[in-house]
C-alpha cells in the first residue's frame, strides 16, 4: 500500500467468513479501499452485533455514523463502526431506514451507544427503538427539525441574538446581508447538465435557461 | 444544647425539631456551563446528597456549530481549516486524520520526508496538548505553580508551530499529499536543542506534584475503571491505558512513520484518575524521544507529493511555468476530485482515537464526513464514574479526562 493510512491486520478472508456466520442477516458485503462493509437486515441488527462481539471478538463500538441519501427510498444508512482490540482490525455494520421505521438500538449491548444514537437521531432524525434516553444532544434546547439531512439549508432556519428590550435571548427568522456563495466548478466538458450562459442564443430557445452557474 | 441532648434520647419534637428530625432531600445543581473547571461550555446536572454525587447528566453541544455539514459545502482542502477548529489544543492531530483519509481515498503516496515532518509535528502537538491538560488538572485539584510552568513549555510549543506554519494554533499545515511547506534547518536545530533542555524543565514541574500528599489524595482511586468498563465504553488513548490495557494505535495500526519509531507504550494499574495523569507524564516523555528519532533519521526530499493534479505547485514555480500556473488556479478554485467510495481512518490523537469517517461521491467535495470525537465516549461514562465520589471529585475526574468541547460538540 503506497498511502500512509492506518495498517490493520489483514483482511483476507475475514469477509467471507463472518459473512458465513451471521448468515442470512448480511444483505450485502462490500470490500473496499482494505475495508470491509456488511449491509444487515435491519430487524436482524441486534443479534449480528451481539454475536460479532462474543463470537468475533469485535470488543469496541466506535462510532454511529448516520449518512443521508435522498435520492433512496430508505432514504438514511447507519453505519456502525466495529474495533476488535485483539484482532487488531476493523469493519463497518450498516443499515438502512427511513423517517418513519425505528432501527433496534445496541444500548444493551454497548453502552456506548447511548450517546451516539442520540447524536443520529438529534442530526439526521432517525429513531431508535429501545434507547432509553433519545433526547437531542448536540442541537439546542427546543430545536426543531434535523440539520444534517441534505434538505435542510446550511443557514437554517433561525436565528438566536440577545434583545435589549426583552432582556433575553430571542429567535427570528434568519436574515443574511449576502447568499452563501456557492460556486460551480465542474468543467462543461466533463458533466454540466444544464445550458450554459449564452448557449441558449443558438439554434431554439430553451425554455428558461437554468443555470445554476456563473453566480457571482 | 438541649437539641442535641433530645436528640441523644430520641425525643422527637414537630414543632421545635432537631438536626436530627429534618428530612434532607437530594437536591440538583448545575455544575457549568461557565465553570473554570468545566473546561469550556459543558454544563453537568448533578444530583447531589449532601456532598456525594447521585446521579451526573452532561448537556454537551453547547460549542456545536455544525462542522460536518459546512464540510460537505466546501472543497476538501477549504474543510481541513476547520480540523484545526475542533480540538483546538492539538490541532496538527485533528488534521492528521483527515489527510490520511483523503491520502487512503486517493492512494497518493507521501514522500518521506513528509511524513517525517508530519510525525515530528504529530508528537510537538502531543506534548503540547498534554501541557496544557497537566497543567489544568492540576490547577483543578489546586496547586498553582506547575500549571504556570508547563504553560511556558506549552508555550515554546506554539512558537515551533508558529515559525513551520505561521500560526500559533490554527496551522493547516498538514495538506492532501504531504506538508504545506518544509521547515527551514535552523528551525529542527532549535527544535533538537529545545528536546535536550525541555525534559529537565518538566521533570522539575513535576516533581512538585506525582508525589505530593494533596494531589495523591485527590487522585489516587477516584473514579476506577475496570478493563471490561473502559473497553464497553469505548475508551481510548490515555483512558483505555490508564486502565491497563496497552492500546496505541501509533504501536498497532501505525500510520505514516510510526512504524519507524521506537517507544513505549505505558499503562496504569489501578484505572483511577492519577494513572490517567501518570499516563500522560510519561507520553510526553516517549513523545520525546519520538521527535528525537525523526530529528536524527529525516531524510532531505520533496515534502508533498509531487502529484500536481493533487498538490499545487509552489509559487517560485508558478512563475516559469504556464502549467503550473493553471494547476494551481484549477486547485484552488475547483479543488480536486476524489474517487467515489467510503474509509473510516482513526488515530491516536493526544486524546484518544480520533477518527474521520469520509465519503465520497466523486465530485470535489465530501459527501459527508463524519467525525469521531474522542470526548462523546468518555464523557458519557462520566455519569458512572463520578457516582458516589464527592462533588470535588468531579473537577478532578473531569480534568483526568481531558475533554476540549470545539472537538465533543464539532
Amino acid at each position: 500500500m503506497a498511502n500512509g493510512a492506518p495498517v490493520i491486520s489483514s483482511n483476507e478472508g475475514v469477509a467471507a467468513k463472518l459473512a458465513k456466520s451471521l448468515g442470512a442477516a448480511v444483505l450485502d458485503t462490500v470490500e473496499a479501499y482494505d475495508e470491509i462493509s456488511f449491509t444487515v437486515d435491519r430487524k436482524k441488527l441486534p443479534t449480528v452485533m451481539d454475536k460479532l462481539r462474543d463470537k468475533h471478538e469485535y470488543q469496541q463500538l466506535v462510532e454511529i455514523a448516520g449518512v443521508d441519501y435522498p435520492e433512496r427510498p430508505e432514504r438514511f444508512e447507519v453505519c456502525y463502526h466495529l474495533l476488535s482490540l485483539t484482532k487488531n482490525h476493523r469493519i463497518r455494520v450498516k443499515v438502512t431506514t427511513d423517517e418513519d421505521t425505528p432501527v433496534p438500538t445496541v444500548t444493551h449491548i454497548w453502552e456506548v451507544a447511548g450517546w451516539l444514537e442520540r447524536e443520529v437521531f438529534d442530526l439526521y432524525g432517525v429513531l431508535f427503538d429501545g434507547n432509553p434516553d433519545l433526547r437531542r444532544i448536540l442541537t439546542d434546547y427546543g430545536f426543531q427539525g434535523h440539520p444534517f439531512r441534505k434538505d435542510f439549508p446550511l443557514t437554517g432556519y433561525v436565528e438566536m441574538r440577545y434583545s435589549e428590550e426583552a432582556k433575553r435571548v430571542v429567535y427570528e427568522p434568519v436574515k443574511l446581508a449576502q447568499d452563501f456563495r456557492s460556486f460551480d466548478f465542474m468543467s462543461p466538458w466533463e458533466g454540466a447538465d444544464y445550458i450554459l450562459p449564452g448557449d441558449e442564443k443558438g439554434e431554439e430557445k430553451p425554455e428558461d435557461g437554468k443555470d445554476k452557474g456563473a453566480k457571482t | 444544647m438541649a437539641d442535641y441532648l433530645d436528640e441523644m434520647d430520641g425525643i422527637t419534637d414537630e414543632a421545635d425539631p432537631t438536626v436530627g428530625d429534618v428530612e434532607i432531600q437530594n437536591y440538583t445543581i448545575n455544575f457549568g456551563p461557565q465553570h473554570p473547571a468545566a473546561h469550556g461550555v459543558l454544563r453537568l446536572v448533578m444530583e447531589l446528597d449532601g456532598e456525594v454525587v447521585e446521579r451526573l447528566d452532561p448537556h454537551v453541544g453547547l460549542l456545536h456549530r455544525g462542522t460536518e455539514k459546512l464540510i460537505e459545502n466546501k472543497t476538501y482542502l477549504q474543510a481541513l481549516p476547520y480540523f484545526d477548529r475542533l480540538d483546538y489544543c492539538s490541532p496538527l492531530a485533528m488534521e492528521h486524520s483527515y489527510v490520511l483519509a483523503i491520502e487512503k481515498l486517493l492512494d497518493l503516496e507521501v514522500p518521506l520526508r513528509g511524513q517525517y515532518l508530519r510525525v515530528l509535528f504529530a508528537e510537538l502537538t502531543r506534548i503540547c496538548n498534554h501541557m496544557l491538560n497537566i497543567g489544568a488538572h492540576v490547577m483543578d485539584v489546586g496547586a498553582m505553580t506547575p500549571n504556570i510552568w508547563v504553560f511556558e513549555i506549552r508555550e515554546q510549543c506554539l512558537a515551533f508551530f508558529e515559525r513551520a506554519s505561521g500560526a500559533r494554533m490554527h496551522s493547516a499545515w498538514f495538506r492532501p499529499g504531504g506538508v504545506h511547506q518544509d521547515v527551514p534547518l535552523k528551525l529542527l536545530t532549535d527544535m533538537a536543542d529545545w528536546l535536550d533542555e525541555f525534559p529537565s524543565f518538566f521533570e522539575d514541574a513535576m516533581s512538585l506534584v506525582i508525589d505530593n500528599r494533596i494531589f495523591k489524595q485527590r487522585n489516587v482511586d477516584i473514579a476506577t475503571v475496570s478493563k471490561e468498563d473502559a473497553v464497553r465504553w469505548g475508551f481510548s488513548g490515555p483512558m483505555i491505558r490508564g486502565s491497563g490495557i496497552a492500546w496505541d494505535l501509533r504501536k498497532s495500526q501505525p500510520y505514516d512513520v510510526y512504524d519507524r519509531m521506537e517507544f513505549e507504550v505505558p499503562v496504569g494499574t489501578r484505572g483511577d484518575c492519577y494513572d490517567r495523569f501518570m499516563v500522560r507524564v510519561e507520553e510526553v516523555r516517549q513523545s520525546a524521544r519520538i521527535m528525537r528519532q525523526c530529528l536524527n533519521e529525516m531524510p532531505d526530499g520533496p515534502v508533498a507529493s509531487i502529484d500536481r493534479k493533487i498538490v499545487p505547485p509552489k509559487r517560485g514555480e508558478m512563475k516559469q511555468s504556464m502549467e503550473a500556473l493553471i494547476h494551481h488556479f484549477k486547485l484552488y478554485t475547483e479543488g480536486f476530485h476524489v474517487p467515489a467510495g467510503e474509509v473510516y481512518v482513526a488515530t491516536e490523537s493526544p486524546k484518544g482515537e480520533f477518527g474521520v469517517y469520509l465519503v465520497s461521491d466523486g465530485s470535489n467535495k465530501p459527501y459527508r464526513c463524519k467525525i469521531r470525537p474522542t470526548a462523546f465516549s468518555h464523557l458519557q461514562a462520566m455519569d458512572f464514574m463520578t457516582k458516589g465520589h464527592m462533588l470535588p471529585d468531579a473537577t478532578a475526574i473531569l480534568g483526568a479526562m481531558d475533554i476540549v468541547f470545539g472537538e465533543c460538540d464539532r
